[in-house]
């Protein structure tokens, strides 16, 4: 039985901390090497933290721990985020 | 300050009129918190491993040999660091008594490891003396898996995400190392009577 | 992302669980078909529940609307299907989602296959679709239990057209009458009528989590590309 959703269903959660919709950056997991949309993982909201999932190994990609003003995130299950359009580089 | 909907009144939850932790209110269903897919083990593929310090298998059981250890009812109360707490839940379990017992070990910790990777880190001395179980019925019937079946371990006096669902073994260690929640955020811990939550509480 | 406040200014009765909410919230931004809100409702005593529901309006919309199904033992569905009337007041927050959406920003074909309350978002991308429009092919593909569930029945036979098609099948409609489909939306369904996958068309997917992992299942069984189908799954309820 899995209760996950899409991880487009973390949008509002994530979108307090990213300025950019993380949901639309491409993930490559770092245990697979699988590469998606954020919005494609495996999202699981009803746990003590948030944990997205790659959704071909099931490696937990991203947790994130909120206490009031606190946050912790740990995305050591991604290898690298590629994002479109909100960089202000050059 | 949130705008106040008229009418609503949200789920019933007690407070807990001295009788939980601060922070905590009482719940009267049994809410359901995963990480992760509800593993699907068949049972007669499950073991419990222990391993030493050392990197040793100092015990494994099958399901058969797990169910022939001795076994207690317990009654206890949980409480979730998510703030809801249940009093009085029944369990059958093995104590971690009897599946560390008679192991040679100098280790002052403990990592419980369970199915789909989900691990969690206690002091050894707090899984000992009567403290904690390896659980495996719940309220006389077996213990379902969104629940943590076939078995989880049990450690009432901290906050219940200690208390790993689908364990599959314990390995001793020499250094604390925290585990799936202590690493991001949850307090290393975790005692519900001085509400450590998160780190640094 | 600040929460707003919402004001119901009506309350409009869809089928026996689900009830569509019209909001008034000022300093709404725009918003794409498929995008959602998170809804917050806070207790007197500061207890807060929060819930996401997708919009079911599209851009441009005079008030933003959702339509909630009722979940019997639910906390905050059963508050805005039975308890908010007019001049109530909660919070939401949004739009919500990059990737749920459609803009119409290309011509390829798009099947939508939503189950039960999945047709919300649908019914947002069709009305967007009606209102821009657009020259791409569009097919809805809508899965209720009876003939009382269907949700927007009249208003999606007024929005099928030349380039917009609808649907529907039912699973327990047990009345003779009934002259749509019948049974579970399967791959037999929709090779007949959606698109081959040489066609590739994009592919929206909204319901109940078994409902959509049996559709996309069936969708990548029949040979569309995984990533032209987008998903968004509600959770085992369905809501």
């Amino acid at each position: 039985m899995d209760t996950s959703l899409d991880g487009n269903a973390a949008a509002g959660v994530l979108g307090d901390l990213f300025v950019f919709d993380v949901t639309v950056a491409v993930s490559t997991c770092a245990t697979c090497g699988d590469a998606r949309p954020v919005a494609e993982l495996r999202a699981y909201l009803d746990a003590p933290g948030i944990v997205l999932r790659c959704a071909s190994c099931g490696a937990a990609q991203l947790r994130l721990v909120r206490s009031g003003d606190r946050a912790w995130l740990d995305v050591r299950g991604i290898q690298v985020l590629e994002i479109h359009g909100a960089t202000t580089a050059e | 300050m949130a705008v106040v909907s008229r009418g609503f009144q949200g789920r019933r939850r007690q407070p807990g009129a001295g009788l939980v932790p601060p922070g905590q209110y009482l719940v009267d269903d049994f809410p359901v918190l995963s990480a992760g897919p509800t593993p699907d083990v068949a049972l007669e593929d499950w073991d419990l491993t222990v391993v030493d310090e050392s990197g040793a298998v100092v015990a494994r059981w099958g399901w058969k040999a797990f169910l022939e250890l001795p076994a207690e009812d317990v009654t206890v109360d949980i409480h979730c660091v998510t703030k809801w707490s249940k009093l009085g839940t029944r369990w059958q379990g093995v104590s971690m008594d009897t599946i560390l017992g008679g192991i040679d070990t100098a280790a002052e910790f403990v990592v419980a490891f369970s199915d789909g990777g989900y691990t969690t880190n206690l002091p050894l001395a707090d899984v000992l003396d009567g403290q904690a179980w390896v659980a495996h019925r719940f309220e006389d019937e077996d213990l379902e898996p969104e629940h943590g079946g076939p078995a989880r371990l049990l450690v009432p006096h901290l906050y219940f995400w200690k208390s790993a669902k689908w364990v599959r073994g314990l390995r001793l260690s020499d250094e604390d190392e925290p585990g799936f929640w202590e690493s991001v955020g949850y307090h290393n811990y975790g005692d519900p009577w001085r509400e450590q939550r998160y780190w640094g509480d | 992302m600040r929460w707003l406040v919402a004001t119901v200014a009506e309350t409009v009765p869809e089928t026996a669980r689900v009830v569509t909410l019209r909001l008034d919230v000022p300093d709404w931004p725009s918003h794409r078909a498929g995008q959602h809100v998170d809804v917050r409702l806070t207790a007197e005593d500061g207890y807060s529940a929060q819930r996401s529901y997708s919009i079911a309006s599209p851009p441009g919309s005079e008030r933003l609307e959702l339509t909630v199904e009722r979940i019997d033992d639910g906390e905050v569905s059963p508050y805005l299907t039975t308890e908010a009337d007019l001049g109530d007041q909660f919070e939401l927050r949004g739009p919500i989602g990059g990737w749920f959406v459609w803009d119409g920003t290309d011509t390829a074909p798009v099947l939508l296959v939503g189950g039960g309350s999945g047709v919300v978002p649908l019914r947002a991308i069709m009305r967007q679709h009606a209102a821009s429009g657009s020259t791409a092919a569009m097919h809805l593909v809508y899965s209720a239990r009876t003939v009382g569930d269907l949700i927007y029945r009249e208003e999606l036979e007024a929005l099928a057209g030349p380039r917009r098609a609808v649907t529907v099948t039912l699973t327990r409609e047990a009345a003779p009458d009934w002259a749509g489909y019948r049974g579970r939306v399967d791959a037999g369904l929709l090779a007949e009528v959606g698109w081959p996958p040489s066609v590739q068309p994009h592919c929206y997917v909204c319901g109940p989590t078994a409902f959509v992992e049996a559709v996309a299942d069936a969708l990548v069984g029949l040979g569309h590309e995984p990533g032209r189908i987008r998903t968004e799954r509600f959770g085992p309820t369905g809501a």
